[in-house]
């Protein structure tokens, strides 16, 4: 790594004013940013540890449950109101890295874990995203693992955060701190599909920091599940994965919220997916609708073409989990 | 120096020396980024390039060392204090062979910055031992025969005493998941499940 200089901040207004300062970024767990320094992917001159500001608190009422965003994905996982409430919260956390590194990693910072692939991280790759307009080898190259919804000729690279997936699923708000005040940007709003600006990957604003994640309670006893499908058992990126909220009544979809991980540029949520199924039983002919729709545009390519079945039989496994299929 | 810090004359004394003689404590609280001096910089800062003395306590010994901010606590560990009986394997968060506690919890300290761990509490391997007496975890290990070429054990046994104690060791399945961020390259996974399973009953009762 090459040198850069060390600030650690005890307040949130401090540590935003240092952060201000050009080639300047936080540091939380520290998990993803010091491999992408290793690798050139990211350079900073000065790093703010953020690790002791007092934003590690999970808190409830009744509106919903408010994740600080120094809380920790173990704090988070195993919180007992996150579990009962937002139990796809828990099991999107706990298929996500490794033990070790849910002790260390912050919540902040999972939400914005850089979307990547291995040209991204390959320093000798031409990349769009390390150094825009060098080009995309992705598309014509090794795409196994890439994107198959909200593409560009500019960048097909996964988000990697499961929990960023169930937050969408979830409609959460991002709150953040930054030079001009507080703000709060909703989870659907919070990234940003590549277009031809691959390397800004979401909406935060520079030296704002993420303060916290509401999670609201819109649906009365919903069910939910996270399901991750990937190429081996565990501690791996989503080939594909489903977060599912779901309440059916009168053996009716009174509502439902999706989102899917490992097939877009960002986590993906369909209204029209969401409103094939709404009012609906859950038969295997309108589960099979729905799934029709979701992939209705995707773009899939040489290595990644059996992401469309797959994520489709993803779907059907989830409802048919949650619901029951008939 | 004080007595604790004094490393005895091994082979990798000398690489320590090397690093040691360019180290200098930073100045002062200011910090020089590209738009020139910060005032208020918090007590801890240090520039690009400069050093900082950090306290940690490390297998209940305080220890004082001079770092720049990069240095990971893993090197910290290995190169600062001499303690080498933690890994370095992939050096990127994903073999767990850098496996130690911090304030009781495991992570991977190739993953941390020593700065970060300023008057934090860090159990390693060579912590867990009581004189002549090995620890539980460290028995099992020799006594189900659970590894093969030994660069992985240092992370796994640190990383199994912490599945034990989150209480992840309910069968063998929970403890391959649980185990799951420390890999061996001779896949001698089936005698740690059965090590670890072995450990957790007799530290459990």
């Amino acid at each position: 790594m090459r040198a850069f200089g060390y600030s650690p901040a005890t307040d949130p207004g401090t540590a935003v004013r240092l952060a201000s300062q050009p080639d300047t970024t936080y540091i939380a767990g520290g998990t993803d940013l010091l491999n992408l320094m290793r690798d050139g992917s990211e350079n900073h001159h000065h790093l703010v540890d953020i690790n002791r500001l007092e934003l590690a608190d999970v808190t409830a009422d009744d509106d919903g449950v408010h994740i600080g965003g120094l809380a920790r994905m173990r704090q988070v996982a195993e919180d007992p109101r996150v579990l009962q409430r937002f139990a796809v919260v828990s099991q999107s956390l706990l298929a996500s890295a490794s033990p070790q590194v849910r002790n260390m990693a912050s919540i902040g910072g999972n939400l914005l874990q850089r979307t990547r692939c291995g040209y991204f991280r390959d320093a000798g790759s031409a990349c769009n995203k390390r150094v825009p307009g060098s080009g995309c080898p992705a598309i014509e190259g090794e795409n196994r693992i890439h994107a198959i919804l909200g593409t560009s000729d500019h960048c097909i690279a996964t988000h990697p955060s499961d929990l960023a997936v169930a937050l969408t699923a979830l409609d959460a708000t991002v709150h953040v701190l930054g030079p001009s005040g507080a703000r709060r940007i909703p989870i659907a709003d919070f990234y940003l599909p590549p277009g031809d600006t691959p390397q800004v990957e979401n909406a935060l604003r520079y030296g704002e920091l993420i303060t916290g994640v509401d999670l609201p309670s819109r649906l009365q006893d919903p069910l939910s599940r996270y399901l991750k499908l990937r190429d081996r058992a565990t501690f791996e990126f989503a080939v594909v994965s489903v977060a599912a909220v779901l309440r059916v009544r009168g053996g009716r979809v009174q509502d439902v919220r999706l989102a899917f991980g490992g097939v877009g540029t960002k986590p993906w949520r369909s209204a029209e997916v969401e409103a094939t199924l709404r009012g609906h039983r859950l038969t295997l002919e309108r589960v099979s609708e729905a799934g029709r729709v979701l992939v209705r545009d995707a773009v899939p390519r040489e290595g990644n073409e059996f992401k469309v079945e797959l994520v489709q039989r993803a779907l059907a496994g989830v409802l048919s989990e949650l619901g029951g299929i008939r | 120096m004080s007595e604790q810090d004094v490393v005895p004359v091994r082979r990798r004394t000398v690489l320590k020396a090397a690093g040691a003689a360019g180290s200098v404590v930073a100045a002062g609280p200011t910090v020089e980024t590209l738009a020139g001096p910060l005032a208020e910089a918090p007590p801890g800062s240090v520039r690009a390039g400069g050093t900082v003395e950090i306290a940690l306590a490390v297998n209940g010994v305080s220890r004082r060392v001079v770092v720049e901010p990069r240095v990971t606590l893993l090197d910290a560990l290995r190169d600062r204090m001499g303690l080498t009986g933690t890994k370095k394997g992939c050096d990127r968060g994903e073999c767990g062979a850098c496996t130690v506690l911090v304030d009781g919890e495991r992570i991977k300290s190739c993953l941390t910055l020593a700065v970060m761990c300023q008057g934090s509490a860090i159990t390693t391997i060579e912590g867990l031992a009581r004189g002549d007496e090995l620890h539980p975890v460290q028995e099992a290990f020799i006594r189900h025969d659970a590894f093969q070429c030994g660069g992985c054990t240092p992370g796994q046994i640190m990383s199994a005493l912490a599945c034990i104690q989150e209480g992840h060791t309910r069968s063998d399945d929970e403890v391959r998941e649980w185990m799951s961020g420390n890999l061996c390259r001779c896949a001698a996974y089936q005698n740690m499940v059965a090590a670890v399973r072995d450990a957790s009953r007799e530290m459990r009762g």
